[in-house]
């Protein structure tokens, strides 16, 4: 049967064009491959290649010929044997190339309700928080994570440690300890200083069914390896339709340290939690990082570990059972009080703790949440106990455009409106790079002082 | 790990050949592929071409939207090399991705309904033409984002190597991408690690519309992992026969473990860097003369029928065949429909 050819679209917003020449005449013969026609774009001349061969019928369209709406026959091929007389039974244009798409009366997809709030779930379904009723131990944040790695390594071989120092030199800040000695030069490795490089290469080993701990001496060389973490880590399980799942762990001090200056402090909580695809884990207290980490590496999404230098060095009660493990997703109750919630993560809830303290002598009772996780983000904590106090102030290190704390605020209009008794106040670093005199240091970050007082703020005291 | 060449992968299990038949031993040099090799090699650049082919005119109908990078004249670099490929070894590459997936034995009806946006597709309907994966295959994509793939095929090779599988990772990038700074990061920790991975660089001459002397401040791209210590060969990538003969001898060397190796196999794109590039700048001639003269399907055609290794019924069965599956595939590709409108919140991440 005699085959159309049509008016291609040649570029993704074409919509018509000019039959600017053709360069085959009726009567000749059309191979797979030969250019049959010049056409003119909205932005360039493009050659047109036949598909079918056989021999050019007829034109149908005249060259020179302006506005031709894409899809229209332009011309007919005769397929071998085939007479002209047989052009008019040459099929109509399979008409409208549209597919079976979904017509206008079909219901929108559910995520966009009109009211603009996602239908999809705000409060992540994270498993309950089981007791911890086993012994624990006093041990630094440092040697809770570095339990956590050897447990998880012990109890699967897939996981192996990589990153710069981890091995031979112990860890830049002494976190991977004893690793080398007890697993190998296979399974804790030194790495070049090529973030780059060895974020991808993780995630090509996750890709193949291995579990990789990569470890960025700071967040601050993240940056230099977003690309392999946001585009080839967090996308690919989407891209693949469910396929390819990357379990892997990036983790690393994140946050300001102390006179390291603007390249060296600063908070990514917020980057990495704008990343569908991506978990972020932000541990506070010993326990967390314990429990956290061994969530984190069991996990079979790409998880952001998002450590504090300052932390690393501070004592707290850790269990030592093997098989505790904290659920992804539960923020803590670290203080309960029933005037004002103060919700934070990270070093920074030691700093809430201390002003809820300061609160307490006058008169003001302060819950303090610790966040645990920036995603999936536990709204659910964080609403009930808004409803319990009326009030609330976000508290983090990092900058406050497009923060944590502008989440958590908006958040807070769309799930407890109704219930608060005074406008979110939101606490944040100076919105500046940090500055390493340690006067300005100090005022570009959170104090005591400055939650007191937002405390007091929205308790109208 | 960074010292130990002890656990190599060679050392490790012999891999399973995939299909490739036996050679012929003694055969003269000329065709020193058996028969039955060769066919299949026609076949499966045949399929590759009208594959593309189709896509084009899919692509002109508006049945397929956005990016499509089309692989015509390129076809003998991924079917010669993918000859030499064991069912253990791994492939990723970038978006120009449709010939390595038909090479590795995926459906060219999935395919094709991927570029359409169908749930029949192999990713949904929601990577499109840049994003493929099949774990079934092992081919890790598919990915857009130039030179990406090289760390991500360099911690495959990692893989095979820490699993000791006996495997091996078939890289392939561009020469755009081949002056990308994490290509190199991954060349340094593949030759550290001797990791068995052959990076395969498709010099296709141009990187979009600037050409490697350009883009290159050294044109000799083979040479480029001579700081690494990572051997390199320039291949005829428009030659089947001089590509599976490369891919052989680097299998080999990867699976010694001897570390990674890197093809230059110099190719060309008969078609723009995508759909909407008019190319010009490159000339009409320049490409006509590649096409008349070095087309890796004529010259192989060619060559069977010379070498009486085939008879013109014989080859004209195939086309049929190959017309018919990629007829097929069009259909599939435009009756599947489109993902249901709950499929947008699947697959952002694995239920824990």
């Amino acid at each position: 049967m005699p085959t159309q050819v049509l008016m291609p679209a040649l570029s993704p917003t074409m919509t018509d064009g000019k039959l600017a020449k053709w360069l085959k005449k009726e009567g000749d013969a059309v191979a797979s491959g030969d250019i049959l026609a010049e056409i003119e774009t909205d932005k360039a001349t493009m050659e047109m290649e036949a598909v079918d061969e056989g021999t050019l019928g007829k034109i149908l369209v005249p060259e020179g010929s302006e506005g031709v709406a894409v899809n229209t026959p332009i011309a007919v091929i005769l397929g071998e044997g085939e007479e002209a007389s047989a052009i008019n039974e040459a099929p109509a244009a399979p008409a409208k190339a549209e597919a079976p798409a979904p017509k206008a009366d079909v219901p929108a997809p559910k995520a966009p309700a009109p009211t603009g709030i996602p239908a999809a779930p705000a409060t992540p379904k994270a498993a309950a928080e089981p007791d911890y009723t086993g012994e624990t131990r006093p041990m630094t944040v440092r040697e809770a994570l570095r339990d956590a790695m050897v447990e998880e390594m012990r109890r699967d071989e897939t996981v192996f440690l990589m990153g710069e120092e981890v091995a031979q030199y112990q860890g830049a800040y002494k976190i991977s300890q004893g690793l080398l000695e007890e697993f190998g030069e296979k399974r804790v490795i030194d790495t070049p200083i090529t973030e780059h490089g060895f974020a991808g290469l993780g995630v090509g080993a996750a890709f193949s069914g291995l579990r990789p701990i990569v470890e960025f001496m700071t967040f601050n060389f993240a940056m230099q390896a977003m690309d392999q973490i946001i585009n080839s880590a967090a996308k690919t399980l989407y891209m693949s339709g469910g396929q390819m799942g990357c379990p892997i762990v990036f983790r690393g001090p994140n946050g300001a340290a102390a006179r390291v200056a603007a390249q060296h402090s600063q908070c990514f909580g917020s980057w990495f939690a704008h990343i569908p695809g991506l978990k972020v884990l932000v541990p506070y207290s010993g326990a967390d990082a314990k429990g956290l980490l061994k969530a984190a590496i069991r996990d079979p999404n790409p998880v952001i570990f998002l450590e504090n230098e300052i932390l690393y060095g501070r004592t707290f009660e850790v269990p030592i059972d093997p098989d505790f493990v904290l659920p992804i997703g539960r923020a803590k109750i670290e203080r309960s009080g029933k005037d004002v919630t103060l919700v934070t993560f990270s070093l920074m809830v030691e700093t809430a703790l201390k002003a809820a303290e300061a609160l307490a002598e006058e008169g003001i009772d302060a819950e303090v949440i610790n966040l645990r996780s920036l995603r999936p983000l536990d709204t659910e904590t964080i609403v009930a106990s808004v409803k319990k106090t009326n009030r609330i102030v976000s508290i983090e290190e990092g900058w406050p455009t497009a923060g944590i704390g502008s989440e958590i605020a908006a958040l807070m209009m769309e799930h407890a409106f109704d219930y608060l008794d005074a406008p979110v106040v939101r606490v944040a670093g100076a919105d500046v790079p940090m500055p390493y005199a340690a006067n300005l240091e100090k005022l570009a970050l959170p104090q005591v002082e400055t939650i007191i007082e937002a405390a007091k703020a929205v308790c109208y005291k | 790990m960074a010292t130990a060449p002890k656990s190599a992968t060679g050392a490790a299990k012999a891999p399973a050949k995939r299909k490739t038949t036996p050679r012929k031993k003694g055969g003269d040099d000329k065709a020193p592929f058996s028969t039955p090799d060769l066919l299949r090699d026609y076949r499966q650049m045949l399929l590759i071409r009208r594959f593309e082919e189709k896509a084009g005119q899919l692509y002109g109908m508006g049945l397929i939207g956005g990016f499509c990078h089309l692989y015509i004249g390129q076809e003998a670099v991924v079917v010669g090399l993918h000859a030499s490929a064991a069912e253990v070894d791994t492939l990723v590459t970038s978006y120009r991705d449709h010939g390595h997936m038909l090479a590795c034995g995926m459906d060219p009806g999935g395919v094709m309904a991927e570029l359409t946006g169908r749930v029949g597709g192999y990713s949904k309907g929601k990577g499109g033409s840049m994003h493929m994966f099949s774990r079934k295959v092992n081919f890790y994509g598919g990915h857009g984002i130039v030179g990406a793939q090289v760390p991500i095929g360099t911690g495959l090779g990692f893989g095979h190597k820490y699993k000791q599988d006996g495997g091996v990772c078939f890289v392939y990038f561009g020469d755009g991408a081949v002056n990308q700074g994490q290509v190199y990061e991954s060349f340094n920790m593949a030759s550290l690690w001797k990791l068995p991975v052959v990076y395969v660089i498709e010099n296709n001459l141009y990187g979009m519309g600037t050409s490697v002397a350009r883009a290159s401040a050294s044109v000799e791209l083979y040479r480029r992992g001579d700081a690494y210590g990572i051997p390199g060969v320039q291949v005829n990538g428009m030659d089947v026969i001089e590509v599976r003969k490369a891919g052989e001898k680097a299998v080999a060397h990867c699976r010694a473990g001897k570390g990674p190796i890197i093809l230059e196999m110099k190719t060309y794109r008969y078609r723009g860097h995508s759909m909407s590039d008019p190319a010009k700048y490159r000339t009409k001639d320049e490409v006509s003369k590649m096409r008349k003269e070095s087309d890796p399907i004529d010259n192989l055609r060619a060559f069977l029928l010379e070498n009486k290794l085939a008879d013109e019924d014989a080859l004209k069965e195939i086309d049929r065949d190959v017309k018919s599956i990629i007829t097929k595939a069009a259909e599939f590709a435009q009756q599947s429909p489109e993902p249901e409108p709950s499929e947008l919140f699947t697959d952002v991440l694995v239920d824990a």
